[in-house]
């Protein structure tokens, strides 16, 4: 077990070196320019223009610029946003506390619907329950969060004025006053993906359990007599995790990455929303960072996923 | 003595027809997804409004008999738009989840069968893919290949691959993790172990009895990525990389109705049943399926 | 419309038979900024010397106002005026920093930190000229306490034009010297006759930054300022928070040199999210006083501005939403490039098929149905009921015409209805960017084209590639590798003279110049160019304000150049609140006079 981490260990470093290198080369070969809006703007000569370009190590080869790039990041040092002239590493703590607030309660949400709902439908397949939560799922997932996010602002910002649609960081309130309002501008956006995501999750539950409430071992432990709650929880669940922490450890890395439409919607300043405006003014630095922490996050979750598959069926050997 | 031949003899597919018919909720869904797809091929042949006739005067006009499902906000017949829309959408759905999980179950299988290296190796590029930026990268597809493509299949032809290798190349990951992660349990279940005793070939084991118990997850995921795909589609196509920006897809339908919400509903409305019905059809008749060639079934 | 029409039209003005909005906006419909006509005005001494349309401001002391919150659908990310990308920057840093003098939306410069605009008369501007002499107010105080002086003033000039501080503003003070007379005065020399001499320290990119906290950072290192991200400026707010790509807060600012402003205590520019839902949190839930740039069809803001919570400003400016017109075919590669200036495109070469394209553009509808009031439709000719009404510089939209045009041209209908001469067919493709309006837009030229026989293949980019500088990518504007495209092109100074030089000769985008040349449709007539060169170093306005309607007239009538609707700032506001707009400057041009109505 212990040779097999440091193994996995050992390989995640060549692994996220060559995945950094793809991004880099990626990015480089994107079409787009940090200065798009000095090109439509009259005011400024062409030679300001190459200036900044220059300033900024754009017109040397890529695999000079990859170099400088891994020099640095060995050291610790993140770079310089080329929009905003200040460390990436500030630009992301910046928002990293609102990105794993709102996206992590999301999940969690997610989590909450999608463990007893799925469970539930499949212990009763057909039945009444399983055919609303069926019916709500389906909704959940046919229709795209730009579009569940827009009708719940219809209905409780414009129509019932409950709730406010743009997100603040700071709130002028201090005490129960601040979490109120925090709760107040959080519901909406955390509804949206936890909805979205929860859906689509129930159905994996739905379907997981149903494969196992199946097979032979459950059957022996009902016919040992044992009663059914425990049926469920300690032969059918367990067994039926798998998919689930598949799918729970392929979204972890989002609580960092962020959602680009939700956040959008919403304005609130997360890091899906720093990455979307960086792509759209060709940030590589702030690109480059995000995306390789990302990169990072997603490898360490698929080891965890593979370790966890290993605790739920103990069968599973490690080679 | 006389041979007890009251019964008639079902075969297995006709076992397995006897029992999908049982599940209602099932042949209501071949109904439904029969009529979709049969009502965006042939409707257009009855329904002969033209997708982009601009009458002003019909400006976000609710359903009427002239327009069963109302005007946009330049006048145009939504009937006509969605039964369009639908070939594209549909085709675009269908096609992209076909790629997305025959690329995934591929390498899922293989990753989950071989472990090892192998394993490594896969499960790295899975990884890369999940890290990759798909802005920039499409940008970068878009600029590589757009152009090239249409020359050699012409401009419809070419964009709907297109369309349909990016979208099925950006949504594989997922089910390539879920059925590997099914196979670590799988193979080492007793009724693998069983038929690997038996000598059963590894091709045998994995495409006779790992696979088939594998597939409950991919089911779900597929239609997951039917809706994802219809959806994708429309962004795609603000990228300037889909379908040009007059022609009417679902995904595309509900983006531009999306701002007039409050004052259109219809606009949105019908797009959005629409895949939705398409998502739930498609579901049912794969639970109904799966039911249908389970042996061991729960009902 | 000649220099003669134009002496006579001041003539009634001077006479009182014409108003002078009514000759603002007949300059406008030739293509004449506010602040040109404005200018012709003050010559001939028929000019208010302060600005008209400036609302009362009724506060009577500072502060009290409470918070101030304005909503950008795009947000900023750098507020330091010489680094300033975007309207959005340049507007944050604006908050905080102040110029000499603004332009006022009549077309008035008003002066800011200025003591009074230089004229003429009071021995500001000279004669010939070559200078113009700027009177600075006094004691005003920088945020810090330090005190704002002519060393300042001058700082600004010798930073901006450091070519290794890279300042997005240099286009401003190149070619300019800045003397220091005294603490209080500076000199402003120009190194030939200058009609506009209004550009280095006016309006928003003449913000000013301080000398004391950017005086060592004039050279490479100007990007690693800490007060790049931190200003400290004369404004009416000072600096409280910044966190880029999301929210901007200042306070008030004790020490303010204006009288009884700001009225507000607080001031918060939240960025992000999209225009529409921007409109709704003014116009409809009242949670923020101000919203900017809203690029929303027109029908849903008239609905938004139902609920009777706010209202929409239009400011008129001279942002023209424009169809152009291939002179080059981007079919044919020469020496690398597409749409080469060494070839001609095979349909537009024709005029007919251009006069007809521009009959098919249905500028009515697009502007009733689609921008409403904030694209009223363009033709830029002089359409007022009276004997400068040219007849035949008309904009019409009229499919029949068009069809006889061709028909008469020899552009016969094929089979499949498209019309072709020889082995050409009319079959263009057609790209703008991704933008709601505009693919309507779109979509409305293609209808009117197919019943014409002229089929229309739309294509829309995305707008972070059509507006980009990327030389490596086929889908920006000046590459234009489509038949025809369509997009705003903004005015971004009080003058026209960079406006109007977009479509001279020497500016054509090619791979010589990286496509860094303005002059997308690769348009060239050495009448044109003859003209842009004149009115360089033509110092009598009326002469000059001649020559760019001959500009005007010659892209146009060419049909090169087909304008749809002009583009006037559409934002929302609440009813209470009184902001002060202008189009020839940033939107917080006039913040300290911004107050709201108990």
């Amino acid at each position: 077990m212990t040779q097999y981490l440091l193994r996995r260990v050992l390989i995640a470093i060549p692994s996220l070196l060559g995945i950094s290198v793809i991004l880099f080369t990626v990015l480089a070969l994107a079409p787009g320019d940090p200065f798009e809006e000095l090109a439509t703007n009259p005011a400024i000569p062409p030679e300001v223009r190459q200036n900044l370009r220059a300033s900024l190590g754009l017109d040397d080869p890529i695999y000079l610029r990859y170099f400088a790039w891994l020099g640095s990041m060995l050291q610790g040092d993140w770079g310089y946003s080329f929009i905003s002239r200040i460390p990436v590493d500030d630009l992301i703590l910046q928002r990293l506390p609102t990105t794993v607030a709102v996206i992590g309660a999301s999940q969690v949400l997610a989590l909450c619907i999608a463990l007893p709902v799925g469970v539930m439908a499949a212990t009763r397949p057909y039945s009444l329950f399983d055919q609303v939560a069926n019916t709500l799922a389906f909704v959940g997932f046919s229709l795209p969060t730009f579009f569940t996010g827009l009708l719940l602002i219809l209905l409780f910002s414009i129509h019932l004025d409950w709730l406010p649609f743009v997100y603040s960081t700071k709130i002028d309130a201090t005490g129960l006053a601040w979490w109120w309002a925090q709760l107040k501008q959080s519901i909406m956006p955390i509804a949206v993906l936890g909805l979205f995501q929860g859906a689509a999750w129930t159905r994996f539950v739905r379907s997981a359990v149903l494969d196992v409430v199946r097979l032979d071992h459950v059957t022996t432990a009902r016919a040992k007599g044992l009663p059914e709650s425990r049926v469920t929880l300690r032969h059918v669940v367990r067994n039926a995790m798998i998919p689930v922490v598949t799918l729970v450890a392929l979204q972890m890395p989002a609580v960092f990455g962020g959602a680009i439409v939700t956040e959008q919607i919403f304005r609130v300043p997360g890091i899906g929303s720093l990455l979307i405006t960086s792509i759209l003014s060709n940030d590589t630095p702030v690109i480059m960072a995000v995306t390789f922490v990302f990169a990072a996050l997603v490898i360490f979750f698929n080891l965890v996923a593979d370790i966890l598959y290993g605790w739920l069926d103990p069968r599973i050997s490690y080679r | 003595m006389a041979a007890p031949a009251a019964r008639k003899r079902v075969g297995p597919w006709g076992e397995a027809w006897r029992r999908f018919r049982k599940h209602r909720l099932a042949v209501v869904s071949a109904v439904v997804l029969a009529v979709l797809i049969l009502g965006v091929l042939v409707g257009p042949l009855f329904w002969t409004l033209p997708i982009d006739e601009i009458d002003f005067s019909a400006r976000l006009a609710g359903p009427s008999w002239a327009h069963p499902l109302g005007n946009d906000d330049l006048g145009q017949d939504l009937l006509a738009r969605i039964m369009y829309g639908g070939r594209i959408s549909l085709a675009v759905g269908f096609a992209a989840m076909a790629v997305a999980v025959t690329v995934g179950v591929a390498v899922g299988a293989i990753a989950g069968m071989a472990g090892g290296k192998l394993d490594a190796v896969l499960m790295w590029v899975t990884d890369l893919f999940l890290s990759l930026p798909q802005l920039p990268l499409l940008l970068l597809i878009i600029y590589l290949f757009r152009d090239s493509l249409k020359e050699v299949v012409g401009p419809e032809v070419g964009v709907f691959i297109l369309i349909v290798t990016i979208i099925g190349l950006f949504n594989w990951m997922q089910v390539a993790r879920l059925v590997r992660a099914q196979f670590f349990s799988l193979r080492e279940k007793e009724f693998v172990e069983a038929a690997r005793a038996l000598g059963a070939s590894r091709w045998r084991l994995v495409t006779r009895h790992i696979l088939p118990n594998a597939l409950g997850p991919v089911i779900v995921a597929a239609t997951i990525d039917i809706a994802a795909a219809i959806i994708a589609e429309s962004t795609l196509s603000f990228l300037g990389l889909g379908f040009p920006p007059d022609i009417p897809t679902w995904g595309r339908l509900l983006f531009d109705a999306k701002d007039n919400l409050d004052f259109a509903p219809h606009w949105a409305i019908f797009p959005g049943l629409a895949i939705f019905l398409t998502v739930v059809s498609i579901n049912f008749l794969g639970d109904g399926l799966r039911d249908a060639l389970d042996p061991r079934r729960v009902i | 419309m000649t220099e003669d029409d134009l002496r006579q039209l001041i003539g009634r003005v001077q006479r009182g038979a014409l108003s002078r909005r009514g000759f603002v906006r007949r300059l406008a419909t030739v293509g004449l900024t506010a602040p040109m006509a404005t200018q012709l005005l003050a010559i001939a001494g028929a000019a208010p010397a302060a600005a008209q349309n400036q609302p009362a401001y009724r506060a009577t002391r500072r502060g009290g106002g409470g918070a101030l919150k304005i909503l950008y659908w795009q947000a900023s990310t750098l507020p330091n005026i010489h680094f300033a990308v975007g309207t959005t920057n340049q507007d944050a840093a604006r908050v905080f920093y102040e110029p000499l003098a603004g332009w006022a939306t009549d077309g008035t410069l008003v002066p800011v930190l200025a003591a009074e605009i230089p004229s003429v008369e009071n021995g500001g501007l000279a004669e010939n000229g070559r200078s113009v002499t700027w009177k600075l107010k006094r004691g005003v105080k920088w945020h810090d306490g330090q005190d704002f002086s002519a060393d300042d003033v001058v700082f600004n000039w010798e930073f901006a034009r450091n070519p290794q501080t890279a300042a997005t503003t240099s286009g401003s003070y190149t070619g300019v010297n800045v003397v220091k007379v005294d603490d209080f005065t500076v000199r402003v020399e120009f190194d030939k006759p200058t009609p506009f001499w209004a550009d280095a320290f006016c309006s928003a990119s003449g913000a000013l930054i301080p000398k004391h906290l950017f005086g060592s950072f004039n050279g490479p290192n100007a990007r690693d300022a800490p007060n790049n991200i931190r200003p400290v400026g004369t404004g009416p707010y000072r600096f409280a928070s910044f966190a880029p790509g999301d929210v901007l807060r200042g306070e008030l600012f004790q020490n303010y040199h204006g009288e009884n402003r700001p009225f507000f205590d607080t001031i918060e520019v939240k960025g992000g999210g999209d225009a529409v839902s921007a409109a709704r949190a003014v116009l409809q839930t009242g949670d923020f006083d101000y919203a900017w740039n809203l690029q929303v069809e027109d029908e849903l803001l008239l609905r938004l501005e139902a609920a009777n919570r706010g209202k929409v400003n239009i400011i008129e400016g001279s942002n023209i939403e424009h169809i152009q017109l291939n002179t080059t075919d981007p079919s044919q590669e020469v020496d690398g490039e597409r749409s080469s200036i060494k070839t001609t495109h095979p349909a537009f070469s024709d005029p007919a098929v251009r006069q007809a394209m521009a009959l098919l553009v249905d500028r009515n509808s697009v502007s009733q149905f689609i921008y409403g009031r904030g694209g009223p439709a363009a033709s830029n000719f002089l359409h007022a009921p009276d004997r400068f009404r040219s007849s035949n510089m008309r904009w019409e939209f009229n499919i029949a015409r068009a069809n006889e045009i061709l028909d008469a041209a020899g552009w016969a209908r094929g089979r499949d209805g498209i019309r072709a001469k020889g082995n050409v067919r009319l079959k263009f493709l057609f790209q703008t960017s991704v933008n709601a309006p505009r693919q309507r837009t779109q979509q409305i030229v293609k209808q009117a084209a197919g019943r014409c026989g002229i089929d229309l293949e739309l294509k829309s980019i995305v707008a972070s590639v059509f507006f980009s500088s990327d030389v490596a990518n086929p889908d920006t504007f000046p590459k234009f590798y489509a038949d025809m495209q369509m997009y705003t092109t903004t005015m971004t100074q009080a003058d026209p003279q960079r406006f109007m030089s977009q479509f001279a000769s020497w500016e054509c985008a090619a791979k010589a110049n990286n496509w860094q040349g303005r002059n997308a449709p690769r348009f060239r007539s050495e009448e044109y160019d003859a003209a842009v060169r004149a009115a360089e170093a033509e110092l009598d306005p009326v002469k000059r304000a001649a020559l760019f309607i001959r500009m005007n007239d010659i892209v146009v009538g060419s049909n090169h150049v087909i304008p749809v609707v002009r583009r006037p700032l559409v934002s929302a506001s609440l009813n209470t609140l009184r902001p002060v707009l202008s189009a020839w400057d940033s939107t917080m041009w006039a913040l300290q006079d911004w107050y709201r109505e108990a």
